[in-house]
């Protein structure tokens, strides 16, 4: 069984299979894994993190597979994180997004990754960040993180890159009222790919309008970025070296303060959800909580009444459930 | 069933009230018994998973006889294509074989011929299906596996070594390469001394039902519907008794598509086609009468003959009515039928037997003009010489020992089956709608909506086999412990065959003309940009002896290759 | 710790173009809640060691109709071994006679499904074989 520092150690020496491995661990919240990134957390910093998202069918994965064959060719390496929904019902999942990128399959300046949501409530942006701080490690120049289009997961996964793209694509469905909640104010830059079809036109020009517009984010991180608006037929290629220059730019824009300030407010972030997750497991994975609370619910308490008396019990450092609560078997 | 109405000029009112009235009463009787009676535990399905009544009266049918039926050979051809139909002649005895070496094969195509067999039928190896020659890294392992290795035209030569290619039909299992394996039929018969007007037979070539179901692919969709305009073209001038594709249905059905779906999706191929020659600037009746067509037959008997005679009717009203062909032929769908492969078990083999036997019966029903039928050790391998014996002696026992083949269309006016002809071409209207909504059947299948219904299908069959609702004899119902090993012999592809392929293709670059190589490559790339016939240049690409391999190169290297899109 | 998944790689080795009993296989699989990479077709023995690798899964499964299993997947083994890769739980099926999963088995391939297995029966297989791995794994000091 692999210790923390071995693996650490052969990542750092180039290790593919390291590499895999401590995204596994990543994923499955292994107890390893913080010493290991402890141990190469220094390496983290140097890529720079792509996110790129949009609704089903706009063609994000032809799109990733076209940026990174650009990117190869100016000599860049490519870390790839694909992401899915997993299955609500079993929980397991379909990750075939690499398909797409088959070509790349024996590129050794590239690394692909497929990983499942997991009924992500925060899990999955912890996962995807810690999976880029491992590939950043590693040496990757780029790391293109594609999520699919639905629940919360292009939410989360902003959080783990520094420019995010929105791939929206001409066709029912993709006018800007049809556009999910949030996606574009999420989006640093807006493609329209398959802009050979029909549409294409109006929907470039109803983006460009609706990116005057939109709210300006509370965090800030969006100050003074006017959105480019970028057709592109990923399919040939057309296109996507002005995505790259749309990237370039919006890199070039934060400067390095508001990089620092930006990507710290990010590991904040990260480490509430960490913590949120740690305290769930403590209380209700690993600990018998559940039980306490169901039994103080059937002696009706509301469920805002229980909470907050595990609250206020987790604040006063008393791990006794049932005198926070009170007696719940009356 | 719907209660029956009773038409009587002559009679007086009260007579046709009382037969009304006891009708409905044997109708209300009927019901009653039926609410009563205890079932069996069983889905009173077809295996598609269409429900049936339990019984059909004439208010089903639903069917005007001279407008929905006819004859034989006429208009709409629900009845089948020929007036006389197996009066004149019977189907063809057309077992598909292949393996190993082309004398292996060769070997093999001369004992089916002498058991009595009309016709042959090529299988390719993987290799040569998906445009690699022998001797490529890409070929280990699989040269010669599950049909013959064609790598040039000296390989075709030995394949048809004394079988005169003037007399007998040959029907080539090929599409990504389709073209260029006719390229070699045809320089072959032009070596045998015979000219291309004289041959007949048929080259699957559709490419449409690869992307979507079989995956022998080569190059993107707008190239491949390209080169086989250029294959309907040429051979309507050169080649006339040539079938120039075998739309296809089989395997799709074999990926796990309903009979409704194999219906709907092989004739919008068919149909896209025929649009696509229109466009190329071909009079449609030039190269439709040469378009026939490929059907599975699988284990629910009457749902295959209706899905026939629906495709029929669809077909001929297509044709007629929209695209507005004149010539009779172009209306005809003539098909080959394959048995059921996916309705074989490798759980006590020789049950398959019986299984196609019904299954060749149902086509012969259904009109075939051509017949494959599977050998029962096919889920262990390709099949001995003894399995494919009995496959075709089922054949020739339909033929001489049912009677069936003395009258055209027997079932028809059946309430039954004329309600389900009609449900099956309403349910592949339903999907012709859905196609064109989406973009037509190109788009359908580069964006997968064609491969993720088959999936689904696949996937509903596999669940109601695992959960019991669907039985299959020896597999889920009446299994037998010792079920391990097969008592029966299986078919071996000699290893040595690969590394005799790879021999024979050096030896064929050391002695071929290398400057007429390089030339007839160069003209082919140059036709693939300025538009020339590719089918043309390809047979001259032959007789220099360029390879499969070689020529294939160009082409991928000029139209790229296809990429499938996610289905999963 | 987040419940651990099983990984599985589901491989189409060779120029054998019939999918219909992988995506099943692929399918049912995730509707018994493991994480299925499906490679799609046409891969090489070294295209599908390198997806293992990279997708770090716990099981790789071949699916071949095509007669070229005794060559295709010793090789994928090969690949999979040169790339430290031999811990991976190694299936199959498709068209395989019986004297040839014998000689299979010797090459690491444990188990081989033949046509017309239940789905649920190679899930199960995969979910004992990988519990009784991970249980085998030691607690870190």
């Amino acid at each position: 069984m692999d210790a923390a520092e071995t693996i650490a150690e052969r990542l750092n020496a180039g290790d593919r299979s390291a590499l895999a491995r401590m995204i596994s661990w990543a994923e499955n919240g292994d107890e390893r894994f913080p010493a290991a990134l402890a141990e190469i957390f220094p390496a983290v910093g140097r890529a720079w993190r792509v996110g790129i998202t949009g609704p089903p069918g706009a063609g994000k994965s032809t799109l990733t597979n076209a940026l990174t064959s650009l990117l190869r060719e100016r000599d860049r390496t490519v870390g790839v994180l694909a992401v899915d929904p997993s299955s609500p019902f079993s929980g397991g999942a379909l990750l075939g997004d690499r398909i797409r990128m088959e070509e790349r399959t024996t590129d050794p300046g590239v690394y692909i990754r497929s990983m499942a949501s997991r009924g992500s409530h925060g899990g999955l942006a912890r996962a995807a960040t810690d999976s880029c701080d491992v590939m950043d490690a590693f040496g990757f120049d780029r790391i293109l993180v594609e999520t699919v289009g639905v629940g919360q997961a292009e939410y989360e996964v902003v959080g783990a890159t520094d420019t995010v793209v929105v791939v929206l694509c001409p066709g029912a469905g993709d006018s800007i009222q049809a556009m999910k909640a949030g996606l574009l104010e999420v989006a640093d830059v807006l493609v329209v790919n398959k802009s050979d079809l029909p549409g294409a036109d109006r929907l470039l020009m109803d983006l460009e309008e609706a990116v005057t517009t939109r709210t300006i984010r509370r965090d800030g991180t969006d100050a003074g970025w006017k959105v480019p608006v970028i057709p592109v037929c990923a399919s040939n290629g057309d296109g996507v070296s002005d995505l790259t220059d749309a990237i370039a730019a919006h890199r070039e824009h934060l400067s390095s303060a508001d990089l620092d300030s930006i990507r710290r407010l990010k590991r904040v972030a990260q480490v509430r959800s960490v913590v949120g997750e740690r305290l769930d497991e403590v209380l209700f994975g690993e600990g018998d909580w559940a039980a306490h609370v169901e039994a103080r619910l059937a002696a009706e308490s509301t469920p805002y009444d229980v909470a907050a008396a595990v609250v206020t019990s987790i604040l006063a450092g008393d791990s006794a459930m049932s005198d926070a609560l009170g007696d719940g078997n009356r | 069933m719907k209660p029956s109405k009773t038409a009587s000029a002559a009679a007086p009112d009260s007579a046709v009230q009382e037969a009304r009235v006891e009708a409905h009463d044997a109708r209300q009787r009927w019901e009653q018994a039926m609410a009563a009676a205890s079932l069996r535990d069983v889905e009173f399905t077809t295996l598609s998973g269409t429900p049936l009544e339990a019984v059909y009266g004439p208010e089903d049918a639903g069917v005007d006889p001279d407008k929905d039926l006819g004859l034989p050979g006429q208009f709409p051809f629900t009845r089948g294509v020929h007036p006389s139909m197996y009066r004149g002649r019977l189907w063809t005895m057309r077992q598909f074989a292949g393996f190993g070496s082309a004398s292996q094969t060769n070997e093999r195509f001369k004992f089916l011929l002498d058991h009595g067999q009309t016709g042959l039928s090529v299988a390719f190896d993987f290799p040569t299906l998906m445009g690699y020659d022998s001797d490529d890294e890409i070929s280990r392992g699989e040269v010669g596996q599950v049909g013959v290795a064609i790598s040039s035209l000296a390989d075709m030569e030995t394949l048809m070594d004394g079988i005169p290619m003037d007399r007998v039909s040959t029907s080539m299992t090929i599409n990504g390469p389709a073209s260029i394996l006719l390229a070699f039929y045809i320089a072959c018969a032009e070596n045998q001394g015979i000219s291309p007007d004289k041959i007949s037979g048929t080259v699957q070539n559709d490419i449409l039902k690869e992307y979507q179901a079989q995956h022998a692919w080569l190059v993107p969709a707008e190239p491949a519907l390209r080169m086989i305009t250029d294959v309907m073209s040429h051979c309507a001038s050169v080649a006339p008794r040539w079938n120039t594709i075998s739309i296809s249905g089989y395997h799709i059905r074999e990926a796990g598509s309903t009979a409704a779906q194999e219906l709907a999706f092989t004739l919008a191929n068919g149909m896209e086609y025929v649009r696509r020659g229109v466009a190329a600037g071909m009079d449609v009746d030039s190269f439709a009468p040469r378009l026939s067509f490929f059907f599975d037959s699988h284990l629910d008997f009457f749902e295959e003959i209706c899905k026939f005679r629906a495709a029929r009717r669809i077909w001929a009203r297509w044709m007629r009515d929209e695209v507005g062909a004149r010539d009779p032929r172009s209306w005809m769908i003539r098909f080959h039928t394959q048995t059921a492969g996916v309705s074989l078990t490798a759980q006590q083999p020789e049950n398959n037997i019986v299984r196609t036997a019904f299954e060749a019966l149902a086509a012969v029903l259904g009109g075939t003009q051509s017949l494959h039928t599977n050998s029962m050790d096919e889920t262990l391998s390709l099949p001995t010489e003894k399995a494919v014996k009995i496959a075709l002696r089922t054949q020739q026992i339909i033929a001489e020992e049912t009677e069936v083949a003395h009258v055209a269309d027997p079932l028809a006016g059946s309430y039954f089956v004329e309600a389900q002809t009609n449900r099956l071409e309403a349910d592949a209207q339903a999907y012709f709608a859905e196609i064109e909504k989406r973009g037509g059947v190109v788009a359908c299948t580069e964006s997968g909506y064609i491969q993720r219904e088959i999936h689904r299908a696949a996937v509903a069959y596999t669940q109601a086999v695992e959960g019991g609702a669907k039985k299959i004899v020896g597999v889920n119902t009446y299994v037998e412990e010792a079920d391990g090993k097969p008592e029966i012999d299986i078919h071996r592809i000699d290893p040595t065959v690969e590394e005799e392929q790879v021999s024979r293709l050096a030896e064929l670059r050391k002695t071929r003309d290398a400057a007429a190589v390089t030339r007839e490559l160069e003209a082919i790339r140059s036709a693939c940009k300025d538009g020339g016939n590719l089918l043309e240049r390809f047979i001259a690409a032959a007789h220099a002896y360029c390879t499969l391999g070689e020529i294939t190169s160009v082409l991928r290297e000029e139209f790229g290759k296809y990429e499938e899109p996610r289905i999963l | 710790m987040t419940k651990r998944r099983i990984r599985v790689l589901v491989g189409k080795p060779g120029l054998d173009g019939h999918d219909r009993g992988a995506k099943t296989v692929a399918t049912a699989l995730r509707d018994r809640g493991m994480e299925v990479i499906y490679t799609g077709l046409h891969q090489t023995p070294d295209m599908i060691a390198e997806v293992a690798l990279q997708e770090d899964v716990d099981v790789v499964g071949l699916s071949i109709l095509s007669g070229a299993h005794l060559s295709l997947f010793p090789r994928v083994r090969e690949q999979l071994e040169e790339r430290g890769m031999g811990h991976v739980l190694l299936t199959g099926g498709g068209i395989i006679p019986s004297e040839d999963v014998e000689s299979l088995t010797e090459h690491g391939f444990t188990r081989l499904f033949g046509p017309g297995t239940p789905t649920d029966e190679i899930a199960d297989w995969i979910e004992e074989m990988m519990n009784e791995k991970w249980k085998g794994e030691e607690k870190p000091a």
